[in-house]
């Protein structure tokens, strides 16, 4: 195995074990959002199919490279606008508590 | 020396992502959460521009502007009670990305004779990944939406003959790993993980819905972890990862609140034999539903002082969140105190019922989870059940022989009185008798929750 799959072991390893403790402390509260905001970030796929689309393989790489981009920037597009969207709308009640004690 | 660049550039993005995570674990900050993964997306696209292997930008710029296309009104105009069919459908997408970015670079590979084991174990790793969500999430957005028939749709040796397409992928896996280049073995891995996608959700419906995004969320990360090993990306590594790591969370976090195994919900099939053994212990409960007018709905509402409202699917059904905000608001301007108790599975993906609230305008901070608002049951004057069956059923803490035994729940009859808003006498989801309905607390309020809430509201108001 070269040595560079072991590193990127290693990184999946940290990575899952972020990935784990911080998801954890989201709340059920923010699980769609969470799920959303996951999505939009899954777009970094993207990086994988750019190099695809532009790396001119042949015709059969090229199409599959296109409608890779085509769908991951779909999701990074359509993700973080749908996410922002979601939070946009969790208010706190903060406000009005203020002005009635007032 | 540009690949150092883009490797650092790689790094930013890195920290912008996991930090983006942990700002969205408070609502008052997750905005800016999200701004900061954009802006990680954006540091990571932009460097990728400049990889080596880049020569030609047109079809680029095409993917980029079709994508962005279908994406806007993917992002604007899909209604929040779509969301998890909207989500599932993200889920195809990303995955197809990984699938067809598995077959291109393989292709590429086979072409300049560029194949070893682990490269190629990596992609085929990808490719089943990949192919499997894709068609599991078109096929759960199709339960969701309605296309496709929402009851478990079972036949006979069903697990046996998944347990053999599972066996064949493996198998294939292993020999792509001994001899690299075997494209018909790629091939039929490719369509063997599809048909696995078709087949794992076939037989699940549609209460177990939020199961199934969870988990086809992971694999969905997971394939993208596998093009990073493919393609030595630690980017893709570490957001498969952290993607993976939400799925596995969100399914445990869903499977725990419907009391199921993971296991169950993939190769259950739970409407067919549960909803037999659930006919049974239902007579025992015996007793009487009392039904309730709205007028005396109304005035035990209007002078309870602790109001909590459990919402169920049934609510978002009817689309009658607006309603429900409004009648809070007018308790609460007689002086009630009003809290939502939301379930985990309350709506058809994790967290769904306290969006569906939030964009009708309820505050986040009277949106309960459930181990909070059971501390505060005992207290409470009156609770408001609204379309919720199973997650408020006793049984499932006190009735072993209950289906639904052992099933986390809202603790509803430890409240002073309930007043239970449901269609008809009729059974729950799971079809499991609801022994709350016949309590002696409980008033029963038949009706579409729509047309009732408009209806309490206006008594409320009067009262």
């Amino acid at each position: 195995m070269p040595e560079t799959t072991i590193i990127q072991l290693f990184v999946f390893l940290l990575a899952s074990f972020v990935g784990l403790m911080t998801i954890h402390r989201v709340p059920p509260l923010l699980h769609t959002p969470l799920m959303a905001a996951t999505n939009a970030m899954s777009g970094i796929s993207l990086v994988a199919s750019l190099v695809l689309a532009g790396a001119n393989h042949g015709w059969l790489g090229t199409i599959f490279g296109t409608i890779a981009v085509a769908m991951a920037m779909a999701n990074v597009v359509g993700g973080f606008l749908i996410t922002d969207r979601m939070l946009a709308m969790f208010k706190s009640d903060n406000k009005k508590a203020d002005k009635a004690a007032k | 020396m540009t690949d150092i660049f883009i490797q650092l550039a790689y790094l930013v993005a890195a920290f912008f992502f996991i930090n983006a995570l942990r700002v969205l674990g408070r609502p008052e900050t997750a905005r800016r959460g999200m701004q900061m993964a954009a802006l990680g997306m954006l540091i990571a696209v932009v460097a990728t521009l400049f990889h080596a292997r880049i020569i030609e930008y047109q079809w680029i710029v095409v993917g980029i502007v079709a994508g962005a296309a279908i994406g806007y009104p993917l992002g604007m105009f899909v209604p929040m009670t779509a969301m998890p069919q909207r989500i599932a459908i993200s889920h195809a997408f990303g995955a197809l990305a990984a699938t067809l970015v598995g077959l291109g670079e393989y292709h590429h590979g086979f072409t300049t004779n560029h194949l070893d084991s682990g490269h190629v174990a990596a992609l085929a790793l990808e490719v089943l990944l990949g192919g499997l969500t894709v068609t599991g999430s078109i096929m759960a957005a199709g339960k969701l939406q309605g296309w496709l028939p929402q009851k478990p749709i079972t036949f006979p040796f069903q697990n046996i003959s998944n347990f053999i397409l599972l066996g064949i992928a493996v198998a294939g896996l292993v020999w792509m790993i001994i001899v690299p280049d075997a494209w018909p073995i790629f091939i039929v891995m490719l369509i063997v993980s599809l048909a696995i996608g078709v087949l794992i959700v076939l037989p699940i419906g549609g209460a177990d819905m939020p199961v199934v995004v969870s988990l086809l969320n992971a694999y969905a990360g997971l394939a993208a972890v596998a093009t990073g090993f493919a393609l030595n990306n630690n980017i893709l590594i570490i957001v498969g990862a952290l993607d993976g790591a939400s799925g596995i969370i969100l399914s445990i976090a869903m499977s725990k609140a419907m009391n199921r195994s993971f296991a169950n919900v993939l190769f259950g099939a739970f409407g067919s034999d549960a909803t037999a053994a659930a006919a049974g212990p239902a007579g025992a409960t015996g007793g009487e539903m009392s039904a309730v007018s709205s007028e005396d709905a109304a005035l035990r509402l209007a002078y309870a002082k602790r109001v909590v409202i459990v919402p169920g699917y049934g609510l978002a059904v009817s689309q009658a969140q607006h309603q429900v905000r409004e009648l809070a608001d007018l308790i609460e301007k007689r002086g009630g105190d009003v809290k939502f108790a939301i379930h985990p599975v309350a709506g058809r993906m994790p967290g769904h019922m306290n969006v569906l609230l939030a964009e009708a305008g309820v505050a986040y901070d009277k949106l309960i989870d459930m181990d909070e608002i059971n501390e505060k049951f005992a207290e409470t004057d009156v609770v408001l059940v609204i379309g919720a069956n199973d997650v408020v059923n006793p049984a499932a803490n006190s009735n072993p022989s209950s289906p639904i035994y052992g099933m986390p729940i809202l603790k509803v009859s430890e409240a002073q009185s309930v007043i239970a808003m449901k269609r008809g006498p009729g059974k729950g989801f799971s079809g499991v008798e609801n022994d709350l309905f016949f309590d002696s607390k409980t008033s029963m309020l038949f009706g579409d929750a729509k047309q009732s809430l408009i209806q309490l509201a206006a008594e409320v108001k009067e009262a």
